[in-house]
């Protein structure tokens, strides 16, 4: 956080009187003039105390549970993490990794070790001290054979934990990992307290979030009450949140424009113009980690030649479909996966637009006059999924490029035609960091590899550059992998989806954060009545 | 033992043999459903390990035959089973099938009753005096209103009544989330749009078979007597031609009622109210199979029970039936 940052957040959270907020701005190199706009900007959306917030979740269904290593979407995510529970990091509106449990984390100099400090004088819903052995045994509730974990494979680089002190951990890996915190901000991971025996206890709710849980109906309602010993000074400014399961898109659309809530995740894009008349209500819109993809199988024919995957790249009108299908609420894929709001990404050259003649070209270089391919889609795979292939395929009928679109059941459709079939649609929620995003599904025999894209300059690189502290020379191998995949890669990406969401005017907030829905799901933490 | 207890009583021991077909039927489709559940939990982010550890702690790895005769051995006494959700590394926290079948089971049949009260007396009363006054102005607008109200997908009255009846004008809620800890009030003001919903959806079904029975009996010689000695239309209608019109009209109001318990799932997602129809299609999503199980049981319980009744109220109308040769 920047020194003005800070002061913005302390005058936001009443501790700092206009006077002092301008003393400290001009201190810092602001002029008088700036001073006082920025004070009168910063005083305008000063947060007030108080108020029960009601939110409506697209997600949430019956089968719900508290046990963190599920949380597969918004529907316990928004609750359970944002509001009930912190993890050791946070990434911030900016896609800077903060510390939140955790007051300072520093590598050791490969970085394979990683010490992390806690804040003094944290605490759990009921009173309990947060100590490192706490952290250590909620990091191990997801590790080892036994978990159930959707984390397990992300903390499978860690080789030990141990607590050093009551407030220190120490993590050791099995390779450097520059980005490690970034790993400990995962809203799968939250601290937890331990119990005797050496587990952790997810199942009472008792957390170290800004909300108490008061009462939770799966599939139905989570209600929470405010934390009056929460580590984050000043917050959280709403007395009591409820979080509705809404999963009807015109009843969702209705609970806001009734006042039954005030705010919703996911409005109905295709209405949305009439949504944005109503003067009651804002409409929030940010580019995205999320990115919808058509993943290749390089390793199956026609595929394995990169001059056909390029020629499929150049004849496919992203635009047309972002337009069609995404109804212009998403920005154009350029066959990159780190979408541009994230730290060290790049817009590959040459970018890829609809091109025929240039696909005709790659395919004649591949030898080719013309090319048949299968493409399996499903709309469990990306809402518009069957949509985007249909119009694809009118797409490249003008490269001589001819493609069967098959419809798969959306059932078993994760199980079935993902990293199944040579060439099918994917969706991913995106990860806050470059190595992240491609150690999980580019780096060579990773388990969601779905490309089986196997590049020895790319693997190489990815392991070089996790152990690379000086950033700019990060920066320069993080803009090679990105390029590579980009020219050689098995990868289709259409489109970034935007977060759409839209609030009742008596709600206000800062900045709001790409990483996740909802404000990277800290929405009851960071919003406010104004 | 009087001859409608006995039969009765026999019909009750033919249902529970149906349930036991109903259930290992149940058993085989669910079983035949591709993936399971801790692929659909999972998602996308299933990996053969936490898949393997998952099915484990639930008991998927088990052979359905065990799985079964385990499960129909435990409903037998009454015990539903455990849901697959909330399976997690510790034991001990998967909810019992009955508690959360309970609420939701309360909920469906609240919203079932306060549309029968309405339903079932309107559809009557609009029925005799179509009949009364058949092919009159009242008959045809009658008749109209109701059918085009039916033949609306149920989503699409939803959707109406909710823009005008709670967003152009206020006067209901568009949310019928309820808690256990709503008033009995609050819960009626909340369940109004639904249960409007589903009066214009099953009144036109019971108005018209009202319809069609009277206007059939009308025609009958003992009607043309009871009108020859005098009786006043009003008095034919109630106690010559309506005693005799009580066996399909029952049949129709049971079938009715039936489909308030367990078709109802389009008007719950859209009023995101927390009945059994969306607990099921949750659990059928996620192959949560003992909630599957259990909600399908109930489904076809209520069937059967609304349909002896139905049975009952035909043999106690008709004293040919009450006293068989």
């Amino acid at each position: 956080m920047s020194e003005l940052d800070r002061l913005t957040h302390l005058a936001r959270a009443g501790g700092l009187s206009r006077r002092s907020f301008m003393e400290g701005a001009v201190a810092l190199g602001l002029g008088v003039g700036a001073a006082s706009a920025l004070a009168d900007r910063v005083l305008a959306q000063a947060p007030k105390q108080g108020g029960s917030a009601r939110f409506g979740l697209a997600h949430g269904a019956t089968t719900d549970a508290l046990e963190p290593g599920n949380y597969v979407d918004t529907g316990t995510q928004v609750p359970f993490w944002g509001a009930m529970s912190n993890s050791l990091t946070e990434v911030d509106a900016k896609g800077n990794i903060v510390g939140d449990l955790a007051e300072s984390f520093e590598p050791s100099d490969d970085p394979k070790q990683w010490v992390f400090k806690l804040r003094r004088g944290l605490t759990f819903h009921d009173g309990r001290d947060v100590t490192a052995s706490d952290v250590v045994a909620s990091f191990r509730h997801h590790m080892g054979p036994e978990s159930k974990s959707a984390a397990k494979s992300l903390l499978e680089t860690i080789t030990d934990i141990k607590a050093d002190d009551k407030e220190t951990v120490i993590f050791t890996l099995s390779g450097p990992n520059a980005d490690f915190p970034y790993t400990a901000s995962d809203y799968h991971i939250p601290i937890m307290p331990t119990t005797e025996g050496g587990g952790v206890d997810w199942a009472s709710g008792i957390r170290t979030g800004p909300f108490v849980l008061d009462s939770w109906e799966p599939g139905v309602r989570a209600k929470l009450t405010r934390n009056p010993n929460y580590h984050k000074e000043g917050m959280p400014y709403f007395d009591e949140v409820e979080f509705l399961s809404i999963t009807d898109i015109a009843a969702r659309v209705n609970a806001l424009t009734t006042g039954e809530v005030h705010w919703i995740g996911r409005p109905d894009l295709k209405t949305l113009h009439l949504l944005s008349r109503n003067p009651n209500l804002t409409i929030t819109e940010v580019t995205g980690y999320a990115h919808y993809v058509l993943p290749m199988n390089v390793t199956i024919p026609p595929f394995d030649n990169a001059d056909v995957r390029l020629a499929l790249k150049w004849a496919v009108d992203r635009e047309d479909i972002l337009k069609k299908v995404f109804l212009g609420h998403a920005s154009p894929g350029n066959d990159n996966p780190i979408a541009p709001s994230i730290k060290f990404a790049i817009d590959p050259e040459p970018r890829h637009v609809y091109d025929p003649d240039k696909a005709k070209f790659h395919l004649q270089k591949a030898g080719l006059s013309s090319l048949k391919v299968d493409l399996s889609v499903a709309d469990a795979a990306f809402n518009g999924a069957v949509d985007a292939a249909v119009l694809f395929q009118e797409h490249a009928k003008a490269a001589g490029i001819e493609i069967n679109v098959i419809r798969e059941p959306n059932d078993g459709y994760w199980d079935n035609v993902w990293l199944k079939k040579p060439w099918c649609a994917s969706y991913w929620s995106g990860r806050p960091t470059v190595d992240w995003m491609m150690t999980t599904t580019y780096a060579a025999g990773a388990a969601w590899n779905e490309t089986y894209w196997n590049n020895p300059r790319f693997n190489e690189l990815l392991i070089a550059a996790r152990g690379e502290l000086d950033e700019s020379k990060r920066a320069a191998m993080y803009a090679e992998m990105q390029q590579l995949v980009h020219d050689d890669g098995g990868v289709i990406v259409l489109v970034y989806n935007n977060i759409v969401e839209a609030h009742s005017k008596e709600l206000g907030h800062g900045e709001i954060a790409p990483n996740w829905e909802a404000d990277g799901l800290k929405i009851a933490e960071r919003w406010w009545f104004v | 033992m009087t001859p409608i207890v006995k039969t009765a009583l026999k019909r009750l021991g033919l249902g529970a043999i149906t349930l036991l077909v109903v259930s290992v039927i149940i058993s085989l489709f669910v079983a035949l459903l591709p993936g399971d559940f801790a692929k659909a939990v999972l998602g996308q982010a299933a990996t053969p390990e936490t898949v393997a550890a998952f099915q484990r702690e639930i008991g998927l790895d088990r052979s359905p035959v065990e799985r079964y005769l385990e499960w129909i051995g435990g409903v037998v006494q009454g015990d539903f089973g455990q849901s697959y959700a909330g399976a997690g590394s510790l034991g001990g926290h998967r909810r019992d099938v009955a508690d959360l079948i309970a609420p939701r089971l309360a909920n469906t049949l609240i919203l079932a009753g306060v549309t029968a009260l309405v339903a079932v007396p309107l559809a009557l009363a609009l029925g005799l005096l179509a009949a009364l006054h058949r092919n009159s102005i009242f008959d045809r607008a009658v008749n109209l209103i109701t059918l085009t109200a039916i033949s609306a997908p149920e989503f699409f009255l939803a959707y109406i009544l909710m823009l005008f009846l709670a967003v152009r004008w206020p006067v209901f809620h568009a949310l019928s989330s309820v808690s256990p800890d709503t008033s009995a009030l609050e819960h009626l003001q909340r369940i109004a749009l639904p249960a409007l919903t589903l009066v214009l959806v099953i009144v036109a079904h019971m108005m018209r078979m009202t319809r069609a029975a009277i206007i059939n009996l009308l025609a009958s010689p003992y009607i043309e007597m009871a009108r020859l000695k005098g009786l006043s239309p009003g008095r034919v209608i109630t106690h010559h031609a309506l005693a005799n019109a009580w066996a399909p009209i029952a049949n129709v109001i049971a079938l009715n009622l039936a489909y308030l318990v367990v078709g109802v799932i389009v008007v719950e997602v859209v009023f995101a109210y927390p009945g059994i129809g969306q607990l099921m299609v949750d659990a059928v999503s996620k192959r949560d199979l003992p909630v599957v199980q259990g909600c399908a049981l109930i489904f076809a319980a209520t069937y059967i029970l609304l349909n002896l009744g139905a049975d009952i109220v035909a043999i106690v109308t008709n004293p040919r039936l009450l006293h068989p040769r």
